[in-house]
């Protein structure tokens, strides 16, 4: 064994939190909505997906891959081999059983591309039942942008495993632009390689329900994972995101920051941010961030940070959540300086948003989401101003 | 021709054991021109009328009148009394994140005016009144007052008080916190507003510091929710040399 290897702790850690991962139907029985991760889930408006049943639908896939980097089909089985990261949850488990094989997009060591690669998934219908696999493998050394944009109407479970090598920097983004009806629920698995620099985007506007997995997990120190989330819920619609940090070695970092605004009656957002220390995880540091922005009534935000610490010798550990309507205090000075009520609610909006935008660090993309936070803003809050 | 004319104003804030009563029936005039400064020590509600004045939620009127050029000020919303002419510089600018000061600017600026400025001669107003108050023009693209010094809180609360040209100013304790450099370069801000046409100024202070760069034209001293005394810069010199103490024992034994 390595030095390296020694400092590395892949064995299952009981965590309360997070049920072992495993590829295993009979450890992910169908949930009864009272387990702790399945309790802020609307499971009736899943339209059956954890009954897994086999469905050969597809998405329609539109790629643009640069010259160097493969996409290929391989069998469920070479997923494992290549290191696919195992479901931890039944609708993640059901993809990888019933999707009949998992697309492979490889991207060499020491491959570099200022243009992203980008992926559009989208579906035609929500009576499409789509079970998806996905495996990224990412060379050492490599730089590269993954764009993946999720529209049209499905219901899609998908699991998706990123595989970081050594010394890589990965920006990854993932749009869930649905169409009302459809329901999404994704895993997404990250292992960052020793050194390796791996940011990740959540966003999700569109949608019935959007249940989100975001997990990060070390292949050696050194490792470092931003993990970034936006969203905006109209009236019905749940959007969860669960993240986790699994510090598994040693001088790693994660940092999670996630906001959300939420208009209409039945607006439902779940954020759960859970953090694991594990022993071997000495030198670690780790902050999440919650913020949640309420423009109507009858919405509902649950936040819920979770830190889980095995060994105190780390550089620093913190959350914050913060959930509440317009700050009173903003509006007043941008008031103050001859600015409409409406005006400065849709300034402060923006500014929300901004923020985290202006981190997302893909400018063709940038754009798009200030427009669609634009175009959610005028249907509904700020409606007398458009 | 501007006047804001405060009269017989009562003002009480909502605290745990019920309304408490603030300002106590103040009269100020502040005509063309006329710089005021109000002068008081702390908790005597100078803070309070600035606020009053300006709308904010806080405080309930619940006696007297202000108007501005005749028209009721009171019954104005916030951004309608921006919009007739009254600008507060606050104590206290309230950071918004992501918001640029530059997208902020033109904001306020297209709301005030009730129309978009004119592109370029807008950048170049701008950069000017920033490079003015010693702010580079980098500044216009940070978030507004988020991460700022005091320092720049404060001349960046004068920079917009230059570009937003309103009838009359208020800056409330626009001097607390600055170090003597960037005292001189608030107050040139406020003195190049000041020799504008028709501009007034009710600037409130704690300290005489400020008024040895800004002269003003009338010194009052507020003292428990009203002025108890008027007079002129001679006023402000008494209070550097003998402090509030002939006023607060003059209340204490009424």
């Amino acid at each position: 064994m390595t030095a390296v290897a020694d400092a590395l702790e892949l064995d299952r850690v009981e965590s309360h939190l997070n049920p072992p991962a495993s590829y295993d139907l009979a450890d992910h029985p169908v949930p009864t909505g009272r387990e702790e991760v399945w309790r802020f889930t609307p499971i009736k408006r899943l339209r059956g997906i954890l009954d897994g049943e086999a469905s050969d639908a597809c998405l329609d896939w539109e790629t643009t891959i640069p010259e160097g980097v493969s996409l290929t089909t391989v069998s469920a089985a070479e997923a494992r081999e290549i290191g696919e990261l195992a479901p931890n949850e039944r609708p993640a488990a059901l993809a990888a059983e019933l999707s009949g094989g998992a697309a492979l997009l490889d991207v060499p060591a020491d491959f570099e591309a200022d243009e992203p690669i980008v992926i559009r998934l989208t579906g035609s219908s929500v009576d499409d039942l789509v079970w998806g696999q996905l495996v990224y493998r990412i060379g050492a050394h490599a730089r590269v942008t993954i764009v993946l944009v999720h529209s049209g109407s499905a219901r899609y479970s998908a699991i998706q495993s990123f595989l970081v090598g050594d010394g890589a920097q990965v920006n990854i983004l993932s749009l869930q632009d649905w169409e009302d009806d459809a329901v999404h629920l994704g895993r997404d698995a990250i292992r960052v390689g020793r050194d390796a620099s791996v940011k990740h985007t959540s966003i999700s506007f569109g949608g019935d329900v959007v249940r989100m997995h975001a997990n990060v997990e070390y292949a050696g120190p050194g490792g470092e994972a931003e993990l970034l989330g936006l969203y905006f819920a109209d009236a019905g619609q749940h959007l969860e995101h669960r993240l986790f940090a699994d510090h598994t070695a040693p001088k790693t970092k994660s940092n999670v920051v996630y906001k959300g605004a939420l208009q209409g009656e039945g607006a439902h957002t779940v954020w759960i941010g859970n953090v694991l220390i594990r022993k071997v995880a000495e030198g670690i540091e780790t902050y999440e961030e919650n913020r949640n922005l309420v423009l109507t009534d009858g919405c509902q935000a649950d936040s819920v940070p979770n830190l889980e610490i095995e060994t105190g010798e780390i550089e620093g550990a913190g959350h914050a959540s913060a959930t509440a309507r317009f700050d009173d205090e903003q509006l007043f000075y941008l008031r103050s300086r001859g600015v409409s009520e409406k005006e400065a609610q849709r300034l402060v909006v923006h500014g929300f948003f901004n923020d985290l935008i202006r981190k997302v660090g893909i400018p063709s993309i940038e754009e798009q989401l200030l427009r669609t936070v634009e175009a959610e803003l005028a249907k509904n809050v700020l409606k007398e101003l458009a | 021709m501007s006047t804001l004319e405060i009269k017989d104003l009562e003002v009480s804030v909502e605290t745990e054991d019920g309304p408490k009563q603030i300002l106590k029936g103040v009269t100020l005039t502040i005509k063309d021109g006329e710089t005021h400064a109000i002068m008081g020590p702390n908790g005597s509600g100078k803070s309070t009328l600035a606020y009053s004045i300006a709308g904010h939620p806080k405080y309930t009127v619940t006696g007297g009148t202000v108007t501005l050029d005749g028209e009721d000020v009171l019954a104005m919303s916030v951004d309608e009394r921006a919009r007739a002419g009254l600008f507060l510089a606050m104590q206290y600018p309230v950071e918004v994140p992501g918001v640029s000061v530059a997208n902020f600017l033109r904001t306020a600026k297209t709301a005030i005016d009730g129309e978009a400025p004119k592109l370029r001669t807008w950048v170049k107003d701008v950069n000017q009144a920033l490079g003015d108050l010693d702010l580079d023009p980098t500044f216009s693209q940070r978030s507004v007052n988020e991460g700022f010094s005091g320092g720049e809180k404060k001349r960046h609360e004068i920079a917009q008080l230059e570009l937003l040209d309103p009838k009359v100013a208020i800056l409330d304790e626009t001097d607390s916190g600055l170090d003597i450099d960037a005292l001189k370069v608030v107050s040139e801000g406020v003195n190049r507003f000041r020799a504008r046409d028709a501009k007034g100024v009710l600037l409130i202070t704690h300290y005489t510091r400020i008024l040895r760069y800004i002269e003003p034209d009338f010194v009052h001293v507020f003292v428990a929710g009203r002025v108890a005394e008027s007079g002129g810069p001679e006023l402000a010199e008494e209070l550097e040399a003998n402090g509030y103490e002939r006023f607060l024992s003059a209340q204490a034994a009424v």
